[in-house]
């Protein structure tokens, strides 16, 4: 098995699903000649031809609203907010409109469109390229909002959200892109959305996170099963809607959870998961459950001591389990 | 004699017959959703009052079997120009679970139906136009040739998504009629504070496209304006931004009182040249409509109207927990 990177996964996937469908196509701003600002669409507008890889003006409402209405006549496009931070003028076409055709018109339309966009901080982004936008979509019941962690589940996620036949926001960690490396199958493969998925089996504090810090969970997992800290880590991999089987098991696991996310701490999707413990597992818990998270300051800033100090890193998590293990 | 006019746009006596009586069919469904709600049996109304020439005119230039169309709340006309029946129309009235519009889910006026080839509606306004590029684009790709037409208010012009849905189809040339039914008001705010050029298709130049500006309350300029830009669409020549101006009859909707920002008298000034008053005089004029045939216009179309009206209030609701159901696919 060959092993590629978070942003070599994207790419894979994009080109393996229009491949197999010509009602696949990709729309964003810089993904033709370019190949996109990260370069997840390089290589395939040689392949496929400017009809089917697509630069837009900036626009980023027409972007989903043009996607949407193609979607409804049959298309399967793949859009790109060149960063998830851009993507509010959108959010009216994807929370009005794509998120409830469906339901709006009783099942008589739908709307098979996959908005990607790179989020995440942790690259000098400062406010404007760095947020975590993920909490807007979380509570949208017609959307499912896909945020993976490796470039395995990156690839079988990201095809079964252009093959499914709702709108899927995917939410890709850019500091993940080239950062994170992988075992990738060269074969055609989907992950279910909606599934949650163990990364690591332990005994004595859960874990439960997604994007990013699910590596700094494993890294901080590594170091503190040296001091005999057994860590127990689930990887949500959809946000939205939650899995809560998996929620639910992997709290009573360990009776211990500590809740990662690196979007502000207020209001973000871990507020949802420690709802779900409290209300479905409470007395099997043996600590309460713990959050980190950044900080609630509208986003990160551009100097390097005051980003660092907003990020989650491998540092924070190992504390924050330690702290738990000995409660 | 008046000079006959349709025949010169190549339609025949019984297609602007069925352009009235279209027309005709839309006013009277809307009268009685107002009479039904003053009488406190549907909660919502939202009038096609004063634009149905328009939405006609633009329907028929269209290719119904096979063009899209993403309309906006006031286009009664329009889609019982593309199939939608007065039954279908009464069940949204009325919430009933067969509305094919929605099922009962969206308030009146929210058009959709996927085998007429009426995209589905919101209520934030102009988000429908870029579905229509989007319809557009989608066609082409497919290699149909379709043309996308979308309609919306002049208010709506002032939207973001209009601008970056223009620019779109503009930038691409995308087979898309962009149609402001200019009704003068935007609620209670007047075209003057709405717009700071003289007509919403002088916008048109900004985009690359096609322009113009026509009488909204005559259903042949309609039908002209939008023919012209669905052939050049179907040339390939891009999209174009039609304006027809007209008049909004009514209230905003059945929860406005216009008293409080316009006068009656320019109410009724504008009633004068109300499309379905000046179309059957024309129609009347070149001997298609008489006294007789206009009688037994109104009297089937009140038959269409009653029975409609007596299916839908007799109609079921949607089961209480069936409003669980089609958030996603099952």
């Amino acid at each position: 098995m060959a092993v590629i990177s978070y942003i070599d996964a994207v790419t894979q996937a994009l080109k393996e699903e229009m491949a197999l469908d010509e009602n696949v196509f990709i729309l964003g701003e810089d993904v033709g000649v370019r190949g996109g600002v990260f370069r997840a669409t390089a290589g395939l507008i040689e392949e496929f031809g400017e009809n089917r890889v697509m630069d837009t003006p900036l626009t980023e409402s027409a972007i989903a609203g043009v996607g949407i209405g193609a979607a409804m006549y049959g298309m399967r496009p793949v859009a790109e907010m060149q960063f998830a931070d851009f993507i509010l003028p959108a959010v009216n076409q994807i929370i009005s409109e794509a998120a409830k055709i469906r339901y709006r018109s009783n099942n008589d339309w739908h709307v098979p469109l996959t908005i990607r966009a790179p989020y995440g901080g942790g690259v000098h982004g400062a406010l404007y390229h760095s947020q975590s936008v993920e909490a807007i979509f979380a509570n949208v019941p017609g959307l499912k909002v896909v945020m993976p962690s490796t470039p395995y589940d990156v690839k079988g996620l990201l095809k079964a959200s252009i093959r499914d036949n709702d709108p899927v926001i995917f939410l890709e960690h850019k500091r993940a892109y080239r950062l994170i490396k992988g075992e990738v199958p060269e074969d055609d493969y989907t992950l279910p959305i909606g599934k949650a998925d163990v990364k690591r089996e332990g005994d004595d504090v859960t874990v439960i996170t997604y994007g990013l810090a699910v590596h700094f969970a494993l890294q901080a997992a590594e170091k503190l099963e040296n001091e005999g800290i057994s860590t127990h880590i689930l990887d949500l991999r959809t946000v939205y809607p939650l899995d809560k089987e998996a929620i639910i098991s992997a709290a009573k696991k360990t009776g211990k959870v500590l809740l990662v996310t690196e979007d502000n701490k207020e209001g973000s999707v871990i507020g949802e998961v420690s709802a779900i413990i409290a209300e479905e597992c409470l007395f099997d818990l043996d600590a309460p459950v713990k959050r980190l998270a950044g900080p609630d300051i509208p986003a990160m800033p551009y100097a390097p001591p005051m980003e660092k100090f907003f990020m989650i890193n491998p540092e924070k998590v190992e504390k924050a389990i330690r702290e738990l293990a000995e409660f | 004699m008046t000079n006959n006019r349709h025949e010169k746009l190549g339609l025949s006596d019984e297609s602007v017959l069925e352009m009235y009586e279209t027309m005709l069919l839309a006013r009277k469904i809307d009268e009685r959703m107002w009479l039904l709600n003053r009488a406190g049996k549907i909660p919502f109304v939202i009038s096609c009052q004063g634009q149905e020439a328009a939405q006609v005119g633009a329907a028929f230039a269209l290719d119904r079997k096979k063009d899209i169309i993403a309309p906006y709340y006031r286009d009664m006309g329009m889609v019982i120009a593309f199939g939608m029946t007065a039954k279908d129309l009464m069940l949204s009235g009325f919430a009933k679970a067969e509305d094919p519009n929605s099922g009962g889910r969206q308030m009146p006026g929210h058009f959709g139906q996927r085998k007429n080839r009426i995209l589905t509606q919101s209520s934030p306004v102009t988000t429908q136009v870029a579905h229509a590029v989007g319809a557009a684009l989608a066609g082409r790709m497919k290699g149909e040739n379709i043309v996308a037409l979308t309609t919306f208010g002049e208010g709506s012009s002032n939207q973001g998504d209009f601008h970056e849905s223009a620019n779109f189809a503009g930038v691409h040339k995308l087979p898309v009629i962009f149609m402001c039914e200019n009704n003068k008001y935007a609620i209670s705010v007047p075209v003057k504070k709405q717009l700071a050029c003289e007509n919403v298709s002088d916008r048109a130049q900004g985009y690359g496209m096609f322009g113009k500006t026509v009488d909204g309350n005559d259903p042949l300029a309609v039908y002209e304006a939008v023919k012209e830009a669905a052939d050049r669409a179907r040339k390939g020549e891009g999209p174009a931004l039609i304006e027809t101006v007209s008049y909004r009859l009514t209230p905003h909707s059945s929860d406005d009182d216009d008293r409080t920002y316009r006068t009656r008298e320019e109410v009724e000034e504008a009633k004068k040249t109300d499309g379905l008053i000046t179309f059957a005089a024309y129609l009347k004029d070149v001997g298609i409509l008489t006294d007789e045939k206009e009688k037994e216009l109104n009297d089937k179309i009140a038959a269409i109207v009653d029975e409609a009206t007596d299916y839908a209030e007799n109609a079921e609701y949607a089961e209480p927990e069936s409003a669980l159901k089609y958030v996603y696919e099952e």
